[in-house]
């Protein structure tokens, strides 16, 4: 299997290393739908309080998803999905994260998904759940409380 | 105690516009009765495309639904009609709208969950199956694989014996608004306004009661648009397909007639009305000044109205109910030719029964018991409404001058020129929330908690279902016709012929969505967004 963490770790520069260091969230759009005004609000949002932003654009797969987060170096990764396919796509990311040694990044979600899914969701891994209603503010202030930028360890 | 809004300063619309304590003659100092607002029936069509408007007929009760197999949504169908809904609108699953089958790597997890399933003619008949498709009207929202439904549709119609001549309806066959907004896009933007074109100039010779265009704000305005932004952008697609539909050589007056338009009604009030009567104005200005129509029909804008997906809110659900009574009014003193209420339960899953038939209700209540059907164009004359209606008109006026300049929606698009606007747009929203200078009522004020209501949920079974059903139809049908179809349909996409023959020829094959797009792909390639935010 290619594209392992550490692979991209290794090849880190010094110089890199010692530059002060944003925290990088990867904002990704599993499922088929194109519904990615959430999405864009936060990348915006998280650009906005300082942090480095790549965004996926639409309908990615989990392969997909799992590749950009390790070649990007993200200390995070915000899944958003609106099409109810949540419950079929995220075990996949979770799964290939732990695959490709890179389960160490903090994985967080968005979207349309019942309170009854949410266990499930926890339980696989998935840190936090940001339902219709969530402010950015506090999507921002978790990041902060929850994540280090862990890549220069 | 002030309110929030007060101590902000400021009162404002929902799209930010500010609102002055009281208006009075003054406002509408100059305002020429006959030319600005004419009476109902007349042009410009201010108060109403009908003389009579609800007194005549009500609008049409379509509410837009599908979900699980083609068996699940056919008995929704039948229970819809039975209370009384007069039309149907087809709500296809996220695989069929991008016009892939449902065994493709990509529909996993998606089967059946925002839609209904159809990879081939085998589920459409399903779909329909007891439903005269001659006595009702069907609305499909569809886009880049519109035309490949339609067919599948059309020939479902011929098995029962119904005539192309006789069908009503709408494809929703909107792809400039993909590009801008909803994101549901296959093929780049010359192949797919050329596929635009091949259905109006195949409508309106051979199905001339259907509705080939559905030019929609709506989802414009779900992906954070203003008011005006909703308008002007929706009218000047509108003026695109115009235009392109021009270029192949057809006359206006004998497709305009046929294209419709769906609007958004969002939360604020008078400003939507504002909206709905400012539309209709400037679309009759544009076909008889700007296309030179000579038809009164293709002067008419005839629109469909949703009530606004994004303004329900998960936390107290049941406020969902009196939000969307509120905007389906407001499409109603604006004057729509059909009306989707949404369902109170909708920011968590697709409907329940019980959670579309209050939503139905709605609107009955509204037709039967309010009164307003009584007489057209109530609002007519408010010094507040008319301002209100001939400042959208200017605001939407700028952006369609804008965008002339820039060359037409297509360059627009290209320059991401909507999509910023957009995206500036629900930005500033989301922050006025944030900041409580829009107060959302159990969001961000009146908060509480609430016990979890009942939802629609899609078996996985669906999916094996489908999965077994295209197996099949790909095992019995005839193999050899649907590669010698498909190769035909591949033969006249590269001699830019106008693909509907070959697309009806391709579906009464039994060749599957997936396949018939696959085909098309070749000749067009795929369209890859610029990715911004």
């Amino acid at each position: 299997m290619a594209n392992t963490r550490s692979q991209y770790r290794i090849k880190a520069g010094p110089e890199e290393i010692m530059a002060e260091k944003k925290i990088r969230v990867l904002v990704a759009k599993p499922g088929l739908d194109g519904h990615d005004r959430g999405a864009k609000v936060i990348c915006r949002s998280l650009r906005d309080a300082g942090f480095e932003v790549i965004y996926t654009g639409l309908r990615r797969t989990p392969e997909e998803i799992v590749n950009s987060a390790i070649q990007e170096d993200a200390d995070v990764i915000g899944l958003s999905i609106l099409s109810g396919a949540h419950n079929v796509l995220f075990p996949k990311i979770m799964g290939l994260l732990k695959e490709k040694e890179a389960d160490d990044i903090t994985v967080i979600a968005g979207g349309i998904i019942p309170d009854k899914d949410i266990p499930l969701l926890k339980k696989i891994g998935i840190s936090e759940i940001f339902l219709p209603g969530s402010s950015t503010e506090d999507i921002v202030k978790w990041i902060e409380g929850n994540v280090k930028e862990s890549s220069s360890v | 105690m002030r309110d929030a809004a007060c101590d902000q300063g400021g009162f404002t619309t929902v799209s930010g516009k500010e609102i002055r304590e009281l208006y009075t003659p003054l406002d509408l100092d100059g305002f020429d009765y006959t030319h600005q607002l004419g009476f109902p029936g007349e042009y410009p069509f201010t108060r109403g495309i009908h003389p009579t408007m609800y007194r005549g007929r009500l609008w049409t009760m379509r509410q837009f639904s599908g979900f699980g197999s083609a068996e699940d949504t056919n008995k929704r169908y039948k229970y819809l009609l039975s209370h009384g809904q007069t039309g149907l609108s087809v709500a296809f699953h996220l695989p069929t709208l991008m016009g892939i089958d449902s065994d493709h790597l990509l529909a996993e997890g998606e089967i059946g969950k925002c839609g209904v399933a159809v990879d081939s003619l085998a589920d459409m008949e399903i779909l329909f199956d007891g439903i005269p498709l001659d006595k009702i009207s069907t609305s499909m929202t569809i886009n880049p694989p519109a035309a490949v439904l339609w067919a599948m549709y059309i020939a479902v119609a011929e098995k029962q014996g119904v005539s192309p001549k006789v069908i009503s309806g709408t494809i929703q066959n909107d792809i400039l608004k993909e590009y801008i907004a909803q994101k549901t896009f296959v093929f780049p933007p010359g192949p797919s306004m050329k596929l635009i074109v091949d259905t109006f100039e195949y409508g309106a010779k051979e199905v001339p009661k259907w509705n080939t265009i559905s030019i929609s704000g709506y989802h414009i305005r779900e992906a954070g648009s203003t008011a005006a932004q909703e308008l002007a952008f929706t009218l000047r697609d509108g003026i695109e397909y115009v235009e392109w539909a021009q270029k192949r050589g057809l006359d206006v007056d004998e497709f305009v007639p046929r294209l419709s338009f769906f609007f958004n009604a969002h939360n604020d009030f008078f400003e939507e009305i504002a909206k709905f009567r400012a539309a209709r104005k400037i679309w009759a200005d544009v076909m008889k000044e700007r296309f030179k129509a000579k038809n009164p029909r293709s002067w008419w804008l005839r629109f469909h109205t949703q009530t606004s997906g994004v303004s329900l809110m998960a936390q107290q659900p049941h406020n969902n109910v009196v939000r969307v009574a509120l905007q389906a009014l407001s499409a109603v003193l604006g004057g729509t030719q059909s009306l989707h209420t949404n369902s109170l339960d909708e920011t968590y899953a697709l409907p329940s029964e019980d959670a579309v038939t209050i939503a139905l209700r709605t609107q009955q209540i509204i037709a039967h018991e309010s009164g307003v059907i009584n007489c057209a164009d109530p609002l007519g004359g408010s010094y507040f409404v008319e301002t209100l209606t001939a400042q959208m008109e200017k605001e939407a006026k700028d952006y369609i001058k804008k965008i002339d300049d820039m060359g037409g929606m297509v360059k627009a698009i290209e320059l991401g020129f909507p999509q910023k606007e957009i995206a500036d747009s629900s930005y500033w929203y989301q922050k006025a929330v944030e900041k409580k200078e829009k107060i959302i009522v159990g969001v961000n004020a009146f908060e509480m908690e609430h016990e979890p209501i009942p939802l629609l949920k899609i078996e996985e079974a669906v999916a094996k279902q489908q999965l077994a059903r295209l197996k099949e139809v790909k095992e019995t049908r005839n193999n050899s016709e649907v590669k010698a179809k498909l190769l035909d349909l591949k033969k006249a996409a590269e001699d830019d012929q106008n693909l509907m023959p070959f697309l009806l020829e391709s579906v009464r094959a039994y060749a599957t969505l997936g396949e018939i797009m696959d085909a098309l792909k070749e000749v067009y390639g795929e369209y890859k967004e610029p990715i911004s935010y």
